[in-house]
């Protein structure tokens, strides 16, 4: 072992309960964004930080104070679980939060999603119109 | 110095439990409950993974993969019935 197991202990543990904090952080920092955050797309910006840096930050303090080598895949397995379906999720609760209109228009930089959606609004009513002119 | 860390983490976690059950309670629609119901099991995730790392156990591993499962469920299956429901009004 490398110079003192004892000194090496201490910075093991201090390190993972550094992580530990900062991951519990990440949980307050989201709740105070749900309540203080005005909308749902800026609310869904706070929702993500537990989720992802939060998570990693609490894996690895696990993966520290367990001081073994086999069990880092494992949490790399968990992580990167969460890491392919939060992608998802989140973007189906924000498609569905724009298509019901739940975001304050004047809050936003840039819609790049507008012009898709009226495009396949006008796509959708010129093919209702000419349904509408076929005789059945 | 284990013991300062939980004590520190759970006030820190309840917190923010508290803070996500009064979006839940409050939020205006139901995206909004959806996404804090959301921010509440990342929370109990956290707790899960602390109280792996504290006492130095893997025994919630398991349960950590199955809680991402059902949020992500959850939150997929809710935005789409959101979206159905208010699409239908406009089809008929």
């Amino acid at each position: 072992m490398s110079p003192e197991p004892a000194v090496l202990d201490i910075v093991i543990d201090s390190v993972s309960a550094v992580f530990m904090i900062v991951g519990a952080l990440m949980s307050l920092a989201a709740a105070m964004g749900l309540l203080r955050f005005p909308d749902l797309l800026s609310r869904m910006h706070a929702a993500t930080k537990p989720q992802v840096l939060g998570l990693f930050l609490l894996l690895a303090s696990i993966g520290l104070q367990l001081r073994t080598w086999w069990v880092w895949p494992v949490l790399l397995v968990a992580w990167i679980f969460q890491l392919l379906t939060v992608p998802v999720s989140a973007h189906m609760v924000g498609r569905a939060g724009y298509r019901t209109k739940h975001l304050h228009r004047e809050l936003l930089s840039s819609d790049e999603l507008e012009a898709v959606v009226q495009k396949a609004a006008a796509k959708a009513s010129r093919e209702d119109a000419s349904d509408d002119g076929r005789p059945d | 110095m284990m013991e300062i860390v939980l004590a520190v983490t759970a006030v820190i976690l309840s917190l923010a439990a508290a803070g996500a059950i009064i979006r839940i309670a409050r939020g205006p629609s139901l995206l909004d409950r959806v996404l804090a119901s959301d921010v509440l099991l990342a929370i109990i995730g956290a707790a899960l993974c602390i109280d792996m790392a504290v006492n130095r156990h893997l025994n919630n591993l398991m349960l950590l993969v199955a809680l991402s499962i059902i949020g992500f469920i959850g939150s997929v299956t809710v935005a789409r019935f959101v979206a159905d429901r208010r699409e239908q009004p406009n089809e008929s």
